[in-house]
């Protein structure tokens, strides 16, 4: 099982170290120096190096490398989720899973380590049972402390621990009873040089924020739950159910979390919402070349299509580029060779438009291949798979509503 | 108020502030101390020298600063043990606390501290705290077993606590089956003989219960142990996958990949003609693809495992080539395995996306990544042979770019497609030719010249071509001089006018100015061959070559199925199995799919044959040797010497080059992996290195020990009809070792005549015939007393059994052990060597038994330093049965007496080299344990005899 966990800052020192059993001694790291020398980009280092006693499994979160020792066969899979859920969990208590963050807060940081793994087992990783044991830091905690000398663990065993439901605490109380989902929904699409779909996907995600009193046991069902066949479930969700009547059944953690992730291939794909008029080209022998891109959107059923963002590598060969934007502003790193063109929101009545010419380093040959166009964009109050949430709860009977 | 003050230092030295503090009398002031010192610990400062200070403040009410006393603890106490004995009491005291989060909080800790003196004070409050009341200490109590296990093993089984970890398994709680599982596990791994997951259908019901109900961690742990079970039959396999699949569906990639292997290991016992065969089929694409939108590091996992799994079964994925595509952002390790993937799901159906794909990846930045897709189109074009054509177009437009490495790769792949397709592109080698100069990589360089030598013909400038090559031939690698050897020596045999010149000067270069002896010995067989008989050479090295097929790059099918079994381990990450690299593995069990129950799913259902399933046909796989020089290798290794049974001992000759020619073998290997090019090189390994000369030992008796001077008695006479004990076949040669032959086998005596018996299994996509056996020298001059007759060529996952018999008139060498037979077994593939000991029983021979006189005599004659006692342990018969059942293999009771209630047997044996050995076995009718006296001249042997007696009596 996990052995150590060492976590790394981008300049390659250790910052902190845990051990869950015998001490490993930091000079573990250098094969994984070596691998990352050998990477050279940050995100390119290979997630398990073997060394002649241990593997090293790492994640790479916030610019912080997550690196654990572990010396037998275990599920690497599962001491990546482990690393992320760790991350995750930083990332709760503090705010930011940063490596300030991590130092001003280092004893609370070992507290939780302590208390999410034994011996290299999971003992508790559900946040809402970790916040029982260790509280998070507060402003208002730490001067209540510092008067009355209580400390900020808790010293009763958390109810949820055994319960058939691990995730929720017991005696939650709230004033106002509300229940949040936020339906967030991913294109993922590869659209070649013609504008035709090579590829497309709907990355889907229901982010709940539910502050409901007692033990609400809540149900959600879908409109057209035909769509939904590749899903992944919080374990809070009751499977049967969800098998035989196509409904989410549920007494939800309280708090954030994630309830389910989805996805939907491209048989089941409307339109992508945007398209791109593009016209780059080089000439031979002049050292310049062309760069004219139009972006448009499509059907967009009554939407505005806002937060556009471009990025495009352009070639090594490329110098600098001299541009004028209609709309946004554009910048060229010259080092990366990125161009990104902060574009914002498209008004159909004026397409925003960005041409101008493109320096290559002279003597250089054409470039042979096309720079690959990025674009990012965000359209509110819409799903393009067509999903629609209808929520009830049992139990409280209490006002709740969807928000997307 | 953050904790990067603790940070900060003093100038007066921050230790002797440290301890001031620590034995303040504030509270407050203590636990900041305490948390200073954490603070340093965390970056690696030592703060061991406080550890007294520490302990002191862990006797509190105050729950925070005990967790960071104890957090201390754990990690110095090592450093300081007697120090660590002053923390016991508290840990005991704690254990009994009325809070449960306090118990479990010191049963936690106390394992974690890795100091025997306080382990053994640890038993007691374990004992207590796994059957405490509360389940979560409980299940903190599981682990801590496994932590005691890892310090001091033997206390763990003394202390009886791995039966009370079998029992939570039942406990009710799932949290605690779960730990207690996860603690078993990984005992276990450390015992693999132990049988400590003893999976029977009650337990495996009660975890399939405790699986819906534990935490996702929990069920990590339960699907792993569930993934050993061996189901009964084909309804249970399908009940237990009915009960995991929703875990599919969970949130926890890991949960998935444990469930998907789980799966895929019970679906090989369900019948394909079955409904729910299809469904599972089905469920389990979409989660594979959902684990492709995780993070980057998760996506890498996953896809090393859907490799393997697509190797597997072809179908579940044919239909999901898309989400394999790559993303401009993809870390280049997971492009790498995309790429992998891609390839793998080609087909006729698909090909054209694909190929429009790798064009575009060939254009990519990364270098790396764009060898591969080079590379990939060329897989592409091996595989589907409609795309050929096109990728064969779309190379060519590739090299065009005259972007320098890819047009090397485009050169390496392209001389694979000439081998697939021979005679159908040679249109393009004009445009090989131009780029000729830009080469500068060895595996482009050797790909070139292949090409131009094996075309020569038709390449009007052939004989410049390579001259250009040659001017620089001892800066090349190696892997360029022997292609452009070969090369010339065909340029040479198509146009013999010409080229003269130049395959003298190449001969040369080699074998007198070349100090690498693969190079120098190739050089040498081509020279004769020339000079002897160019017909022969002509029909050596321009020989019909066997087509490459994609099968090449696939994972051999028994260690496919190997890895399958470890889906979502590192293993899968590795595809290797875990004996090839886990540390300390020796004991690891080899994992196996289970069989098949079903009787009518032999033949592979007809949708999987065009996507190329590994089982589906039979491809024409390259011998990893070319056929040619297999052939040549012939040499020395035709069937074993038949001669007539007493033959003297110099025909065991042949036995002896075999074996000594496996000595040469270390350099011949490193060659056979760098050659690439055409089989007439492949197995040019040492393979022409004269076999050593090995002079027959006439002088059999001199080099050996004393009492095996008189080896060589032969045996000959015939006791009483016996049959001695046989023990059951163990695999001698596992099928990875030997390019898929298995050998099992096991050593019996009959009617006195010794026999071995062989299962020989042909694991491998191949046919295999012409087998033979040698024997080395050993101790006792055993001997094959006939060649090894496999009558028929054995087809692939076909076994044949066959008893070949022994006899003991070959030549003698000591071995050490005694019992150390080296065995060489050749087929039509290669030679494989193995060893084994065999069991010194059938040695013995039927008139062993001694006179009475002769044997007190004997007995009295030999020095007592020649003795040797040994106990024979739990063995429950009586006298007549040990002396009738010892009997039956030829060692004899010559007389008992029975002295003060205990059982003396007199026996005598004789081993056929005309060894003599007398024992002495006493008995007591109370006591399991027999004490066995041997006495002899050769001592040696007394270590043999008693484990043969240990054999036969315990079976």
């Amino acid at each position: 099982m996990i052995h150590s966990l060492f976590l790394i800052n981008c300049s390659g020192d250790i910052f902190l170290e845990k051990h869950w059993k015998s001490v490993v001694s930091q000079s573990v790291c250098d094969y994984f120096f070596e691998a990352q020398e050998k990477a050279i980009d940050v995100e390119n280092v290979p997630p398990v190096i073997s060394t002649p006693h241990h593997y090293l499994i790492s994640i790479y979160r916030d610019k912080i490398f997550f690196v654990s020792v572990i010396q037998t066969e275990v599920p690497p899979l599962f001491v990546i989720e482990f690393l992320h859920r760790v991350a995750d969990t930083f990332q709760d208590y503090f705010g930011e899973c940063s490596e300030t963050a991590i130092k001003d807060n280092v004893v609370i940081v070992y507290e939780l380590l302590e208390e999410m793994l034994d011996n290299g087992f999971p003992l508790a990783t559900e946040s809402n049972i970790l916040k029982e044991l260790i509280k998070p830091p507060t402003i208002l905690r730490s001067v209540v402390n510092s008067i009355t000398g209580s400390s900020n663990v808790g010293d009763t065993l958390p109810t949820g621990q055994l319960s058939n439901i691990p995730w929720r605490r017991a005696g939650v109380k709230y004033t106002n009873n509300e229940a949040y989902f936020d339906v967030i929904e991913e294109i993922d699409a590869i659209i070649d040089k013609s504008g035709s779909t090579v590829f497309a996907e709907i990355q889907g995600v229901i982010d709940s924020c539910i502050k409901l009193s007692g033990m609400p046991d809540l149900s959600l069902s879908f409109m057209n739950p035909r769509l939904l066949d590749d899903v992944s479930f919080h374990p809070c969700i009751r499977f049967k159910r969800w098998e035989s009547e196509r409904v989410l059944s549920f007494i939800p953690p309280d708090g954030n979390f994630r309830l389910i992730s989805y996805r939907v291939s491209s048989q089941n794909l409307v339109a992508i919402p945007v398209y791109v008029k593009h016209m780059i080209s080089f000439k031979e022998n002049t050292s310049s070349g062309r760069f004219d891109v139009t972006i448009g959107p499509k059907q967009n059923m009554g939407k505005t299509v806002e937060g556009v963002v471009m990025t495009v590598h352009m070639p090594k060969a490329v110098l600098n580029m001299n541009l004028t934007a209609t709309q946004g502003s554009y910048t060229f790193d010259p080092v990366t060779k990125v161009l990104t063109w902060d574009v914002g929101k498209i008004t159909p009545q004026k397409l925003p438009n960005l041409k101008g010419i493109v320096n290559l380093q002279s003597g250089a040959p054409k470039p042979e291949e096309n720079p690959s166009l990025n674009i990012q964009f965000k359209i509110q109050q819409l799903a393009i798979s067509g999903e629609w949430g209808i929520l009830h709860e049992i139990g409280a009977g209490r006002t709740s509503w969807c928000r997307k | 108020m953050t904790d990067s003050k603790y940070f900060t230092t003093t100038k007066k030295g921050e230790i002797f502030e440290l301890k001031a503090e620590l034995n303040s009398d504030k509270k407050e002031k203590k636990k900041e101390a305490v948390k200073k010192v954490i603070a340093s610990m965390t970056v690696g400062k030592d703060v061991s020298a406080l550890f007294p200070d520490v302990v002191n403040c862990m006797q509190t009410d105050n729950l925070e600063l005990k967790k960071l006393v104890y957090l201390y603890l754990m990690n110095y106490a090592k450093s300081q043990p007697d120090m660590a004995i002053m923390a016991v009491n508290t840990f005991v005291k704690d254990c009994e606390d009325p809070n449960p989060l306090i118990r479990a909080l010191a049963v936690r800790t106390m394992g974690c501290i890795r100091v025997d003196k306080i382990t053994e004070y640890l038993c007691e409050p374990l004992r207590k705290c796994l059957k405490d009341e509360d389940p979560y200490v409980r299940k903190t109590a599981a682990v801590c077993v496994a932590k005691l296990h890892d310090i001091n093993a033997q206390l763990v089984e003394d202390q009886g606590f791995l039966d009370t970890l079998k029992d939570l398994i039942s406990d009710s709680n799932p949290m605690v089956v779960a730990n207690a599982v996860a603690a078993l596990s990984e005992i276990a791994e450390s015992h693999p003989s132990s049988n400590l997951l003893d999976l029977n259908p009650q337990s495996i019901n009660k975890l399939l219960t405790a699986l819906n109900e534990c935490t996702e961690w929990g069920q990590i742990f339960i699907l792993d142990c569930l993934a050993n079970y061996m189901p009964k039959d084909d309804r249970e396999a399908q009940s237990i996958c009915e009960r995991v699949t929703p875990r599919l569906s969970h949130a926890n990639s890991a949960v998935v990949l444990s469930a998907v292997k789980v799966l895929m290991k019970f679906m090989e016992m369900l019948s394909k003609d079955l409904d729910y065969y299809g469904t599972l089929l089905k469920k389990l694409a979409p989660p594979l693809v959902t684990l492709l939108s995780a993070e980057p590091e998760l996506q890498y996992v996953a896809l090393r495992n859907i490799n393997l799994i697509v190797q597997k079964r072809p179908e579940i994925l044919k239909h999901e080539m898309k989400v394999f595509f790559v993303k401009y952002n993809d870390p280049i390790y997971v492009k790498l395995e995309k790429l992998d993937i891609m390839i793998r799901l080609a087909s006729q159906a698909n090909i054209a996306q694909v190929l429009a794909e790798l064009k575009e990846y060939a254009t990519e930045v990364d270098v790396d990544f764009v060898r591969k897709a080079v590379r990939a189109i060329g897989r592409c074009a091996i595989k589907v042979e409609q795309s050929a054509e096109r990728c064969v177009s779309t190379l060519l437009d590739l090299i065009q770019t005259k972007v320098n490495y890819v047009v090397q790769e485009a050169i390496v792949v392209i001389k694979d497609i000439f081998r697939k397709y021979p005679n159908k592109y040679e249109s393009v080698i004009a445009t090989l030719c131009e780029n000729l100069d830009s080469l500068d990589e060895p595996e482009a360089r050797a790909a070139m010249i292949w090409i131009v030598g094996e075309y020569a013909e038709r390449i009007d400038n052939a004989d410049e071509l390579l001259e250009s090559f040659l001017e620089g031939f001892h800066d090349e690698s190696t892997q360029v001089q022997l292609q452009l050897l070969t090369a010339i020596v065909k340029l040479f045999l198509k146009k013999p006018t010409e080229t003269q010149e130049l395959v003298q000067q190449v001969l040369s270069l080699a074998t007198q100015d070349s100090d690498n002896p693969d190079l120098r010995d190739r050089g040498y067989i081509y020279w004769r061959l020339l000079s002897t008989d160019p017909v022969a050479a002509k029909e050596v090295v321009l020989a019909e070559k066997p087509l490459i097929s994609e099968e090449t790059d696939l994972i051999e099918p028994t260690l496919l199925d190997e890895l399958i079994c470890y889906i979502g381990t590192l293993a899968s990450v590795y595809h290797k199995p875990p004996s090839a690299f886990v540390e300390g593995s020796r004991g690891v069990v080899h994992k196996s799919l289970p069989p098949r129950t079903g009787s009518s799913e032999s033949a592979e259902s007809p949708d999987t044959a065009p996507s190329g399933g590994p089982a589906a046909d039979q491809p024409s796989v390259i011998p990893t040797q070319g056929d040619l020089l297999g052939d040549l290798l012939n040499l020395d290794l035709g069937p074993p010497v038949s001669g007539p049974p007493m033959a003297t001992s110099t025909v065991q000759m042949g036995a002896v080059d075999l074996l000594g020619d496996s000595l040469m073998g270390d350099e011949s290997e490193g060659l056979r992996s760098d050659v690439g090019g055409s089989p007439a090189m492949g197995g040019s390994g040492g393979s022409f290195t004269p076999a050593p000369s090995t002079t027959a030992p006439t002088n059999v008796g001199a080099p050996l020990g004393s009492g095996l001077g008189d080896l060589f008695d032969l045996t000959g006479g015939v006791g009483t009809l016996s049959g001695s004990y046989v023990a059951p076949k163990t695999v001698w040669l596992p099928a990875m070792k030997a390019k898929g032959l298995e050998i099992s086998g096991t050593f019996s005596r009959q009617v006195g005549s010794i026999s071995m018996d062989l299962v020989l299994t042909n694991k491998a996509l191949q046919v295999m015939s012409d087998f033979a056996i040698q024997f080395n020298r050993n101790s006792f001059g055993l001997a094959p007393a006939a060649p090894l007759q496999v009558h028929a060529p054995l087809a692939p996952n076909q076994s044949v059994e066959i008893s070949l018999p022994l006899n003991t008139v070959g030549s003698v060498m000591k071995m050490e052990p005694l019992n150390n037979l080296q065995v060489a077994v050749k087929n039509n593939i290669d030679v494989f060597y193995f060893s084994t000991l065999y069991p010194l029983h059938i040695l013995f021979v039927e008139d062993g038994k001694m006179e009475r006189q002769m044997f007190l005599a004997t007995w009295k004659d030999m020095p007592n330093e020649n003795e040797t006692q040994f106990q024979i342990k739990d063995c429950s018969l009586n006298a007549d049965a040990v002396s009738s059942k010892l009997q039956g293999s030829n060692i004899f009771t010559i007389a008992k007496r029975n002295v003060e209630g205990q059982d003396m047997l007199y026996q005598s044996l004789k081993l056929t080299n005309g060894i003599w050995v007398l024992a002495e076995l006493r008995i007591q009718p109370s006591n399991p344990s027999f004490t066995l006296s041997l006495k002899c001249r050769a001592p040696e042997v007394s270590q043999y005899i008693y484990q043969a007696y240990e054999t036969i009596l315990k079976n």
